[in-house]
């Protein structure tokens, strides 16, 4: 209780909240379809004009925008002012294969910084913090909308970049670094590295930290937690809305709350559009309320979860998501079944190795091959040939029940698995569709 | 005496080996017996080293997973039969052997054992006047 960056806002009764939203959406999507021809055409052909938008409640009448439209309109068909009205573009690493350029006006960084400053004090952020930035600066959002949200927190603001960990470490060290804000994987291979070097929780000065930009299980969550001494805090966003800080975890950690005074979430059938009921799990969508260079409406954001509305303790009023099961851009279909990475991982963990694993899809003979390299770690290896291929046995059982379908385990040597200090390269799929 | 001998978990591929003996030449660790353990994707390294405290740090530091497991290692005259009589003194106190490799020196050779019970090995096998080696005259062959 207590932290918040815009109390006001933050934890405004939900009318409230409603009655802006029903206030920005029409200004918005009028405004959207003066200066976005592209959009505008979508919804001609949909039959339908700003005048059909009165409210929220009018919402599910306008067409999607997907990653494709995005490929369509690239690189200035979706832009909604004057190009010398915008400040920065940010990009997404294009690990799917299509770059996304996103655009900013001053405006919109204030917006987004606003926002990671509010996921900064949700962890318990305040001035008296040393914030270390390892998240990539520069195209990546990760690196620089923290920075931003740092700045506006009044944290003493340490922009390492990710990459160089020794480096990393003597600045956490040195400077007594409280909180870190990296992907999780990084978090994971800095808190590897710190114990290696013989380092205890308690001698690390980090108290919290934020982790996000790829998927994550709650048992790396809790791994990552005892390594490093401190409380793991998610945050959720993607480039084409803004950055990290669309939605963040609070002190209760009971999902994350999505800024709804500037993004309206729908969840929808991923098949037919159709939006569901709140507590139905399906395709998360947005629409931004008050961008003006890059506004999106109805983008659907591949990312499967949940929202929920029951009341936070944290006093927070936002919708909450449940942590994103997949992208479904990560999701893979292998022998015909849904596989996501984050449920390897979860196997992994449980059964005492780490979450360094690679994913190695191909197909032979019109059948899909699946196998999963793993890092052997010193707690797993033994002597005795027997007792390790016995628990690599346990292993690929663990998976089979977890996925419905075999995997191949196969132990690799330990940091053998490339470690992106980005985003970990989980999946290789050779199969050629 | 059990003596300590270092396991080292390999990939079954080329180099991975070679990339052991570098990281053991570049520091100095002399190898005193070495046996390798295969399946088709791994393969696991036994050896008996000169200092088993520098060998496991730079194994260590160099990424690679390695373990401490006591065999026992007993000296018999490099002749005909004399293998054949260490080994019915282990039949004869009932000892399973899990594994066993042997390397020959200038004057007798070398046995070295991994059984299920290394404690309980060695006070039986002792108890018929046989004195496995301490890891000093090991180091010292």
């Amino acid at each position: 209780m207590g932290n918040y960056f815009q109390e006001e806002i933050e934890c405004a009764p939900i009318e409230k909240i409603k009655a802006l939203q029903d206030e920005l959406l029409p200004k918005q999507v009028r405004y959207v379809w003066e200066n976005v021809p592209y959009y505008r055409k979508k919804m001609e052909e949909h039959g339908v004009t700003p005048d059909d938008i009165k409210s929220t409640a009018d919402l599910h009448k306008l067409p999607f925008l997907s990653k494709a439209d995005l490929k369509a309109a690239y690189p200035y068909g979706l832009l909604a002012v004057p190009r010398k009205d915008c400040v920065r573009i940010q990009s997404t690493s294009g690990t799917t294969g299509k770059r996304v350029v996103a655009f900013y006006t001053q405006g919109d960084i204030d917006i987004w910084e606003d926002c990671t400053a509010r996921a900064i004090v949700a962890a318990g952020g305040t001035k008296d913090d040393v914030c270390q930035v390892s998240y990539g600066y520069g195209l990546f959002t990760g690196g620089p909308g923290l920075d931003g949200g740092s700045h506006k927190v009044g944290c003493l603001t340490i922009p390492t970049s990710s990459g160089n960990t020794e480096r990393q470490i003597m600045f956490i060290m040195d400077l007594q670094a409280t909180i870190l804000c990296c992907t999780p994987s990084y978090a994971a291979y800095i808190g590897e590295t710190l114990k290696e070097m013989g380092y205890k929780p308690e001698d690390i000065p980090l108290k919290a930290g934020i982790f996000g930009a790829e998927a994550w299980s709650e048992e790396m969550r809790r791994d990552i937690e005892k390594t490093l001494g401190i409380k793991a805090y998610d945050i959720y966003g993607l480039t084409e809305i803004s950055g990290p800080g669309v939605a963040f975890e609070c002190s209760e950690q009971k999902g994350m709350h999505i800024q709804e005074d500037h993004f309206i979430a729908e969840i929808i059938d991923p098949e037919t559009g159709e939006v569901l009921p709140e507590g139905t799990q399906g395709e998360l969508v947005f629409t931004t309320l008050d961008k003006k260079a890059f506004p999106l409406i109805r983008y659907r954001t591949r990312d499967i979860c949940t929202l929920t509305r029951e009341k936070c303790s944290c006093g927070r009023t936002h919708v909450r998501m449940t942590k994103p099961k997949g992208r479904s851009d990560d999701m893979l279909i292998i022998r015909g079944v849904n596989v996501f990475p984050s449920q390897i991982e979860t196997v992994l963990m449980n059964n005492g190795y780490a979450a360094n694993y690679q994913i190695i899809v191909g197909r032979v003979n019109n059948t899909d091959t699946f196998e999963v390299k793993v890092e052997m770690t010193p707690d797993m290896f033994t002597d005795n040939v027997g007792e390790v291929q016995a628990r690599r046995k346990v292993l690929e059982d663990g998976l089979r029940s977890m996925l419905g379908i075999k995997a191949k385990v196969t132990l690799v040597a330990p940091k053998t698995i490339t470690r992106s200090e980005g985003k970990a390269v989980r999946v290789i799929d050779t199969r050629k569709i | 005496m059990s003596v300590n001998q270092v396991s080292v978990f390999l990939e079954n591929k080329p180099g991975t080996l070679n990339k052991l003996t570098e990281v053991l030449a570049a520091n100095k660790v002399n190898i005193r017996a070495l046996s390798l353990a295969e399946t088709s994707e791994f393969g696991i390294v036994r050896m008996l080293v000169n200092d088993v405290f520098e060998a496991t740090n730079v194994l260590k530091e160099n990424n690679f997973v390695a373990t401490l497991t006591p065999v026992l290692a007993y000296a018999i005259e490099d002749k005909a039969g004399d293998l054949n009589n260490l080994l019915e003194n282990f039949s004869a106190a009932n000892v399973n052997i899990e594994y066993m490799y042997a390397f020959a020196g200038k004057t007798r050779a070398y046995m070295i054992f991994r059984v299920n019970d290394t404690k309980k090995a060695e006070a039986l096998l002792n108890s018929k006047g046989l004195k496995s080696l301490t890891q000093e005259e090991i180091s010292a062959v």
